[in-house]
């Protein structure tokens, strides 16, 4: 912490309000936080931009405690209990269960060989030509086509990318992996990028300038640098491949998803208790494998 | 390797245009196999120079030449195998924290081995006993296979120089090997930097803080004051008018200690990213 003398903060440039002479600089209480009229002025206009959006976006709160949407709502919430806990169900559970982390796994595999050699591609640090300046016009036109290529990837939603693979594959988890790798491909190249260019590069630029190749640098000194990171965010995206696994579902990508689409068709509302806490119980599992990761990498 | 600087001037890239160069006109030349210690405050353009050695930084006007090639004048990959036999070692030692000791100083081989031999060395390291006596000569064998982040800031500087010995450069950049070292220590870094040097026939330039230790152990002297030549004599020639007249204003730093190094002891830590 920064720990400041109090009497060495003065502002003697700013015109103070209700103060007689400008000698008595000492006298408590009359001086006002400079920052104080910008921050007004930024929470201020931060209402005047929401504004015009909550309208857009047909914000009405209110309805939600409206008599008859209560109802509804509760009535739906109240078939959550008692959650199912038949055996034949559980076993059905568990093996879509299964497939959903199979479906994430493996999606995020594929991603993972989509992601990778488009990160060693687009990140910066590990130009040669950008050691001394300004990186040559072939090889920054090839890492601007690159994050093109990724923003194409993940600037359609995987939702999209599922109903596109359904109509190829056909119903299943094919279709599910699919879409996850495209999307997931594209977020983690552009993140593992934004990683290693903001971490330290020291390193890295010091292996490159002493003549080493670009994957060397890579391997002793970006990812040294970075494991820990990139691990984490890894784990953190399986995670949300794991929930996206199940809104993918319910356009028939197989999986947990799948099940719940029937279970919610159905207002069969102890089935879906159940499902969602299979879900948390997933994300809990992965909260814990990032953790023991982190501290075993750290 | 012979090195030609012919009129060179020099500034950082991200320089503000009107600033002056780091480095202006300098012109010498330094013969294969020849130690030379480069002094001057700090400012002065001591590591600029390496830099410009190093082929880091381009020149702004002149010509770097060695060997009587200017290396500039190269593609981009001649110009990597160039670096390969140049060896900058930079003031703070460039070790990733989580790295091992054996791993950052078998780092030093990375230009002359293949990428599946710098894959395969990571697990598990192919040369141990090439770091290991590397290490050995900087009084730091037993670290072999400690992590990084476990050394102290002294310690972190004598791996960056074992990295140094494992290369096959032959042009040794040196940058201030001794600012985080006690004095026995530094007498043992610098007479087994030199004598590493002479062994392999390599040149070696290191630049300097500490006078008397330039002037007891390299034979040759260049002084850079404000990025000009200052002057350029056998270290018995160097008088102490010289150094005053070099260090002109900033007495403080030839006579006391070198100024302290900002990040040698504590890494800066990453920058935690949350929820993307």
């Amino acid at each position: 912490m920064l720990v400041l003398p109090t009497k060495t903060i003065r502002t003697p440039t700013l015109p103070l309000k209700g103060r007689g002479s400008s000698d008595d600089q000492t006298t408590p209480g009359i001086r006002r936080d400079p920052a104080w009229r910008t921050r007004v002025f930024w929470f201020l206009a931060a209402i005047v931009i929401a504004w015009p959006m909550l309208i857009a976006t047909e914000f009405k709160p209110w309805e939600l405690v409206e008599g008859n949407s209560l109802k509804s709502t509760l009535k739906f919430l109240g078939d959550f209990f008692p959650p199912k806990i038949e055996s034949s169900f559980l076993l059905m559970v568990a093996r879509e269960t299964w497939r959903t982390v199979a479906i994430a796994t493996a999606g995020i595999a594929i991603a993972l060989v989509v992601a990778i050699p488009l990160t060693l591609i687009s990140v910066r640090v590990l130009s040669i030509s950008g050691l001394t300046g300004r990186m040559n016009a072939w090889p920054a036109s090839v890492r601007y086509v690159t994050r093109a290529l990724m923003i194409v990837l993940r600037s359609v939603p995987e939702l999209i990318w599922a109903l596109v693979f359904v109509r190829v594959v056909g119903l299943g988890p094919t279709a599910g992996v699919l879409a996850i790798a495209l999307t997931y491909g594209g977020m983690l190249g552009k993140v593992y990028a934004e990683i290693l260019e903001s971490g330290e590069a020291h390193a890295t630029t010091s292996l490159l300038r002493n003549g080493s190749g670009r994957l060397q640098a890579f391997f002793y000194g970006l990812l040294p640098q970075n494991a820990a990171e990139i691990t984490s965010y890894t784990v953190y995206r399986w995670e949300c491949a794991i929930r996206s696994s199940a809104v993918l579902g319910f356009v028939g990508a197989g999986g947990l998803g799948q099940q719940m689409d029937t279970s919610m068709k159905m207002f069969n509302g102890s089935e879906v208790a159940t499902m969602l806490l299979v879900f948390m119980a997933l994300v809990w599992l992965a909260d814990y494998a990032s953790a023991w990761l982190r501290r075993s990498l750290a | 390797m012979k090195i030609d600087l012919l009129g060179v001037s020099a500034r950082h890239p991200a320089a503000k245009p009107n600033a002056p160069d780091a480095i202006r006109d300098l012109s010498l030349t330094i013969a294969a196999g020849e130690q030379v210690a480069v002094i001057g405050a700090s400012g002065s353009g001591k590591t600029t120079l390496l830099h410009v050695f190093a082929c880091a930084m381009t020149p702004t006007r002149g010509q770097l030449r060695f060997d009587g090639t200017d290396p500039w004048t190269q593609s981009t990959a001649d110009l990597q195998k160039t670096r390969g036999k140049l060896f900058l070692a930079p003031q703070v030692p460039p070790l990733p924290p989580r790295q091992r000791v054996v791993t950052a100083v078998l780092a030093g081989r990375l230009p002359h081995q293949s990428l599946f031999a710098s894959v395969r060395s990571l697990f598990y390291p192919s040369g141990m006993d090439v770091a290991e006596a590397a290490l050995a000569r900087f009084d730091l064998a037993e670290k072999l296979f400690e992590r990084v982040d476990r050394l102290s800031g002294g310690e972190r500087q004598r791996v960056g120089l074992a990295r140094t010995l494992v290369s096959d450069a032959s042009l040794f950049l040196v940058d201030e090997p001794l600012s985080a070292l006690d004095p026995a220590r530094a007498t043992l870094a610098i007479s087994s930097l030199t004598a590493a040097a002479k062994e392999r026939n390599a040149t070696l330039v290191c630049t300097l803080h500490q006078v008397d230790t330039a002037l007891a152990s390299f034979p040759r002297i260049i002084g850079l004051r404000d990025g000009v030549l200052a002057f350029d004599v056998p270290a018995a020639q160097v008088t102490q008018t010289m150094l005053h007249a070099l260090y002109a204003n900033k007495l403080d730093e030839l006579n006391g200690p070198a100024p302290a190094v900002e990040g040698l002891s504590q890494a800066p830590l990453p920058a935690v990213m949350h929820c993307r």
